[in-house]
């Protein structure tokens, strides 16, 4: 462990323990333990995992970050990498995926089509983005995104945990452990179950208009 | 050099069927309208008669107001120009066709897809299913007097997007304020979503009565849309007797981005930068193939250096395509990441000059009507002759050396029937994989565009149609493709880019075009019907990847579970292409 990065500066250490010893607190030693070792869910949709693959083989190499190892299954997985275009068609899988990964757990939208609909936007299958039922923490910008900048995405990603404190994160705290996102249901359209009532009432003031 | 004329008519079909079959006499089109009512008696005449046994494109087209028509492309396996017959019904629903899944069983799912998105119903089809959409999705979405939710206006550029110099979001002129459309007084909690049932109902017709009464399960075993080997988001439903395939059904879709819709909002350039995303592989191929099909339409020459470049590019290309499949093909069967290692350092090579010349690693949108963006800078000249004569060639050898003759491999390969001649041709199978089964069908020698026909090259066969055949002949088109590069690069002549002005509309006329090119994965073609307006009225992409897919199903049953990502791998399907 790279003692500059462990021990708080406010702490002198007497130069003779220098190299025992360091000083610092629960919460830096755990963030540490979980920013060096982000597994992503092995887990591609579109272009952009293709620049994913290439960002993990030789020329970039994630495994110098410790977030090489992909995992096929949910339940091993902390992070998400939505890595391509997310349509109406995929997006109940997804959202099954994510309930399924355990907390702690991240979600990076990479490219323009996860972080907002990109290209493909006005397509009648597409989800204008994956935070509109996922939380995301980094958006990575780019069609595709390079490996360059997906790893410094990830980098962010990082810096984010390290600021989170054992005291604060809510899945340490009372309550359910994961919170849930209702699975979206495909019908003529994309239903997403918390707007069951809006789109009720949207479709019924429709058929008031056109009679009007 | 002129792109191609227009394929001469070598049959006529009118002395065969008077009174049925009529030439089309549109100004623009070719080809032969059929009889409705006929169409199967014509058809059969024509695989068997005159000797087209390939049915390459199924489309439907929606002449709104008043007529659908049903396109088919049928092209000989021994080569030649193409032959192409329609079927034109009145716009009102039911709208039905035959089915000619019969004829030629390659039809399956490009009939399903225009079902899907025109709502053409074709009769006698066994299973017609939504496959792109789901069941329950509302409308015929390439209907043109269908709206998406965030319609606009019909074409591109949108007057809409900047009213008084603001701009607006889409979202909030949409009731539901967000990509969403439903019928009025529509209900949520009211809806029964299908849940794929109509999936599992087709399966069932597999299970056939044991003989000595014994009731044995079978099982349905879901593989995708998220794992690890279906290359991306396919799915297939499998049917299984103890470890034997017994039925498979491909559920595809997942990755349904809408191309065909949007790229008839477009104008014609802007179409360019969407057909990067089709293939992500080879965006350099997928420009080749859109560049070939419109300039056919606006009948104007292609600059003779800019001619070259885009030989260079889309061999370069399927280099980079075969490398990596060598590589995921092994990932598949279980030598885990490290050929694909290999592979990726070669495509990185190569990619550094996609990213030189075109400014992007993998969407490059270098091609433009008439020729290219940006000229080569000599350097970029010099990097490609020290890959194509030294590095890749040394690497080719590499591979082989460790992979053709290793003993693992080969008996895991050798003698694993993947699909025969026949069986390919029928399902409408191109690419390596026809190559692969003894059949040297190659559109760069059969049906020659761009310059392939200055370069001396072989089209690569092999005959066996087993895996280890597929996975060599990719070896073997590697080593092809790099003796056309060693001569394109020496005889590249200096000269314009592109033999037009740069311009960003271009004025296309009336007319439909079929342009077809051999991308790495098999036949890719673009079919666009133009009306003389600013951007397409039809825009069809005719994907290799979609259309292999057909076989799928044959090719399995009968074999292990265990199999089946190998046997997937060897079809070497991307989902941009497949999906759209
Ligand atoms: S952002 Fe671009 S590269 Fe990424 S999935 Fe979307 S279209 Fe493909």
């Amino acid at each position: 462990m790279d003692n500059e990065k462990l021990s708080l500066p406010q702490y002198d250490i007497p130069d003779d323990v220098q190299n025992a010893v360091a000083i610092t607190t629960l919460d830096r030693l755990y963030n540490w333990g979980r920013r060096s070792s982000v597994w992503p869910l092995m887990f591609g949709l579109a272009c952009c995992a293709i620049e994913m693959i290439a960002a993990q083989a030789a020329r970039y190499d994630m495994a110098r970050f410790g977030m090489e190892v992909m995992r096929p299954t949910p339940r091993q997985a902390d992070l998400m990498l939505v890595s391509g275009t997310v349509t109406k068609k995929m997006v109940p899988s997804i959202v099954r995926l994510w309930n399924q990964m355990p907390e702690p757990k991240y979600c990076v939208a990479m490219g323009a089509c996860a972080s907002g609909g990109g290209p493909f936007k006005e397509g009648y299958n597409v989800v204008a983005g994956i935070d509109k039922l996922i939380p995301v923490d980094v958006y990575i910008p780019g069609c595709p995104p390079t490996p360059q900048a997906l790893i410094a995405g990830l980098i962010k990603l990082q810096q984010k945990i390290d600021k989170q404190s054992l005291r604060k994160v809510h899945w340490y705290r009372k309550g359910p452990d994961v919170m849930e996102i209702p699975v979206p249901i495909l019908g003529p359209d994309l239903i997403d179950p918390r707007r069951n009532a809006e789109i009720k009432s949207a479709a019924a003031a429709l058929a008031t208009k056109e009679s009007a | 050099m002129m792109t191609a004329p227009a394929s001469t008519l070598t049959v006529d079909l009118t002395q065969r069927f008077p009174g049925i079959v009529s030439a089309d006499a549109r100004p623009g089109y070719s080809g032969f309208i059929v009889e409705k009512d006929s169409l199967i008696e014509v058809a059969t005449a024509i695989r068997d008669e005159f000797g087209f046994d390939l049915l390459t494109a199924v489309t439907g087209v929606d002449y709104f107001p008043d007529k659908m028509e049903v396109v088919y492309h049928a092209y000989k396996t021994t080569g030649g120009p193409g032959l192409v017959f329609r079927v034109q019904v009145p716009r009102v629903d039911p709208i039905e066709v035959p089915s000619l899944i019969n004829v030629y069983p390659g039809a399956d799912l490009q009939e399903r897809e225009a079902w899907d998105l025109m709502g053409i119903k074709f009769t006698g089809h066994p299973d017609l299913r939504r496959i792109l959409m789901w069941e329950g999705f509302e409308g015929h979405p390439l209907r043109k007097d269908w709206k998406e939710p965030f319609y606009e206006e019909d074409a591109k550029p949108f007057k809409s997007r900047w009213p008084d110099g603001r701009f607006t979001m889409a979202e909030d002129k949409n009731p539901f304020k967000d990509n969403l459309k439903f019928p009025q007084d529509f209900d949520p909690e009211k809806w029964t979503p299908d849940n794929d049932e109509s999936l599992y109902q087709t399966l069932k017709r597999y299970t056939v009565k044991d003989e000595d009464g014994l009731e044995t399960d079978r099982i349905v075993v879901n593989m995708g849309p998220q794992h690890p080997s279906t290359h991306g988001v396919f799915r297939a439903a499998i049917m299984l007797d103890g470890e034997t395939i017994v039925g498979l059904k491909p559920v595809v879709g997942y990755l349904h981005r809408n191309h065909d819709k949007i790229g008839e909002r477009n104008t014609f350039l802007q179409n360019m930068p969407y057909t990067d995303r089709l293939d992500y592989f080879n965006s350099m191929s997928n420009n080749l193939g859109y560049a070939i099909a419109v300039e056919k339409l606006m009948n104007i020459p292609v600059a003779e250096r800019a001619d070259y470049i885009r030989v260079i590019m889309a061999e370069l290309s399927r280099i980079q395509n075969h490398l990596v499949f060598v590589g995921m093909l092994l990932n598949d069967l279980g030598a885990m990441y490290t050929p694909a290692l290999y592979a990726f350092e070669e495509r990185e090579l190569i990619l550094d000059i996609f990213e030189a010349v075109a400014g992007s690693r993998m969407m490059c949108n270098y091609l433009r009507f008439g020729g290219v963006v940006r000229d080569v800078p000599p350097y970029v000249l010099q990097k490609i002759k020290d890959l194509v004569f030294d590095r890749l060639p040394a690497k080719t050898d590499e591979f082989e050396r460790l992979l053709s003759e290793n003993e693992v491999l080969v008996s895991r390969l050798k003698g694993v029937k993947v699909l025969d001649a026949e069986t390919a041709v029928r399902y409408s199978v191109t690419g390596p994989v026809l190559r692969a089964a003894g059949v040297p069908y190659d559109l760069r020698r059969a049906d020659p565009y761009s310059v392939y026909d200055r370069f001396d090259f072989d089209v690569a066969v092999r005959p066996n149609g087993d895996m280890y055949d597929n996975y060599a002949i990719r070896i073997d088109e590697i080593r092809q493709s790099l003796r056309i590069l060693q001569q394109a690069v020496k005889q590249i002549p200096d000269g314009p880019i592109n033999s037009q002005k740069p311009q960003y509309q271009v004025r296309v006329p009336a007319g439909e075009s079929y342009g077809r090119i051999e991308s790495p994965k098999g036949e890719l073609a673009f079919y666009v019907v133009s009306n003389g307006k600013p951007n397409p009225w039809r825009y069809h992409v005719r994907p290799a990847s979609f259309v292999n897919i057909t076989a799928l199903e044959k090719m399995c049953i009968g074999t292990k579970i265990a199999d089946f990502v190998a046997l997937l791998g060897m079809l070497d399907i991307v989902m941009g292409e497949l999906d759209r």
